[in-house]
């Protein structure tokens, strides 16, 4: 799984840092996304796709393997 | 605008069947009419969405914005009726659009990210413990809403602007003034604003003096380091603008968090053995309430499609993200509440540019009062029959005029 983040769309909600701490975080300056691992961990995949799923700003893209 | 059924505009609010119930009309309205025309109490005429696509779309489109005085947009409440707040008065000088709002609503992101909310749960924890104290004082039955769900969110917010704690009542006084329609004259509100804005200024130069570790001392630190330095008037609607956001809201999702897990108790006793599931109980009570208010406004400066219709520029929209939230091409029975849903995009938040700022504290104090009293008061109920809780509408939500509980 490869993960990309839009800086630009970002909100700060938050969602993304609550469900995935180790994929992505904020900025302490400004509160947009930062992200962590890009190619993240399986164990990770399951909490990334969530927070992807309720991102408020569809801020966070997915690509899957096939 | 679309033609709607006899050309009769539905009224808003929307008929229940009971206080926790959806109105019927919006599976109809999201299969036939996803753009209604409606008559908000104001009598003005707005367009009316309940597809979860069609509002999420609107809502991410940077061109529209929340609807000003200077618009002639539809308004929500009649001339006269709610404070400063009701029909977006200028006094509001915190930018709503473009680069300004961008910039100040990064300054105030930066103290609302997950993390420094997480930071805050302990403080909040106890103020949970306090309020559920007051609670079992006073005795049985008691008013979960008044008693814990009112005075929640504006102490966390006061601890939040570095208020100190013996004037967090009359933040509460002042907040209800200011968005509780019903209850105060436009009079009223404006003393109450007159006040808040004084003690503001009082609050403002004790911290310009003496900056301490709070939203309105780093934001002081910030902007002159920033060389911007934000304006007293900017600090008092920041102030403003987080009660007016954060406390009616909050308080009165509290009250129908607990009503809604606890009519029908067994939610409430799912909980109990799995406190785990606190995190997507408190998502699905926030996607399953259907009494969030009206929804969320948009002014079209120009004209937009929405659901394959055309919506000429100069229409008021109404977005109901509860609509959106039931929305069957979304979400699996969507009629149920389903306390493990996992993802669960609702859009209580709103979506776009302009979510929700707070949803993480917002989140965060939800889970910390049903984690405290699912701790303390295992056996808690409802000291009435579902049916008789009474609806209140509030001007940016609905709420239950009171929950009396039993343990």
């Amino acid at each position: 799984m490869k993960v990309s983040v839009d800086e630009a769309k970002c909100c700060g909600a938050g969602q993304c840092v609550l469900l995935a701490p180790e994929v992505f975080d904020q900025r302490d300056d400004d509160g947009i996304v930062v992200l962590l691992a890009p190619e993240p961990a399986p164990d990770q995949h399951s909490n990334v796709r969530e927070a992807a799923a309720v991102c408020p700003a569809s801020a966070i893209t997915l690509h899957e393997a096939p | 605008m679309s033609p709607s059924p006899n050309d009769q505009a539905m009224r808003l609010p929307l008929p229940t069947d009971g206080p926790l119930e959806a109105p019927a009309e919006w599976q109809e309205l999201r299969r036939k009419c996803p753009v209604a025309t409606v008559e908000l109490p104001s009598g003005d005429k707005a367009a009316y969405l309940t597809r979860y696509d069609d509002i999420k779309a609107l809502l991410s489109d940077p061109r529209f914005v929340r609807p000003t005085a200077a618009d002639g947009a539809a308004r929500i409440a009649p001339e006269g009726a709610g404070g400063p707040v009701a029909n977006g008065d200028a006094s509001l000088a915190i930018a709503d659009r473009g680069e300004a709002h961008l910039r100040w609503r990064r300054h105030i992101g930066k103290y609302l990210t997950a993390k420094r909310v997480t930071a805050l749960r302990p403080g909040m924890t106890a103020i949970a413990e306090s309020l559920v104290d007051n609670l079992v004082d006073q005795g049985q039955p008691g008013d979960l809403k008044a008693t814990v769900g009112f005075p929640l969110p504006v102490y966390v917010i006061c601890d939040l602007l570095g208020a100190p704690a013996e004037d967090r009542d009359r933040f509460s006084h002042w907040s209800d003034a200011f968005l509780n329609i019903s209850r105060y004259t436009t009079e009223e509100a404006r003393e109450s604003y007159t006040e808040f804005a004084e003690y503001m200024s009082a609050l403002i130069a004790a911290k310009r003096a003496e900056p301490g570790d709070d939203l309105i001392g780093n934001l002081i630190k910030d902007s002159t380091e920033d060389g911007e330095g934000l304006s007293d008037d900017l600090l008092l609607n920041t102030g403003m603008g987080l009660l007016v956001a954060g406390h009616e809201t909050t308080a009165n999702m509290i009250g129908k968090m607990v009503s809604m897990l606890l009519a029908d108790r067994t939610r409430w006793e799912r909980l109990l053995a799995d406190p785990s599931l606190v995190r997507t109980a408190v998502d699905e009570v926030l996607r399953f309430d259907a009494n969030f208010g009206f929804g969320v406004r948009r002014y079209l400066g120009e004209d937009v499609e929405v659901g394959g219709e055309l919506l000429p520029g100069g229409t008021t929209v109404v977005c109901s993200l509860s609509a959106a939230n039931r929305d069957e091409q979304v979400f699996a029975d969507p009629g149920e509440m389903d306390l493990t849903r996992a993802p669960n995009p609702h859009m209580t938040f709103g979506a776009g540019p302009h979510a929700c700022l707070g949803q993480s504290l917002a989140r965060t104090e939800l889970q910390v009062v049903l984690e405290t009293l699912l701790r303390r008061l295992p056996t808690l109920r409802l000291a009435v029959p579902v049916e008789e809780l009474q609806r209140v509408e509030g001007l940016l939500v609905g709420g239950l005029r009171t929950v009396p509980v039993r343990w």
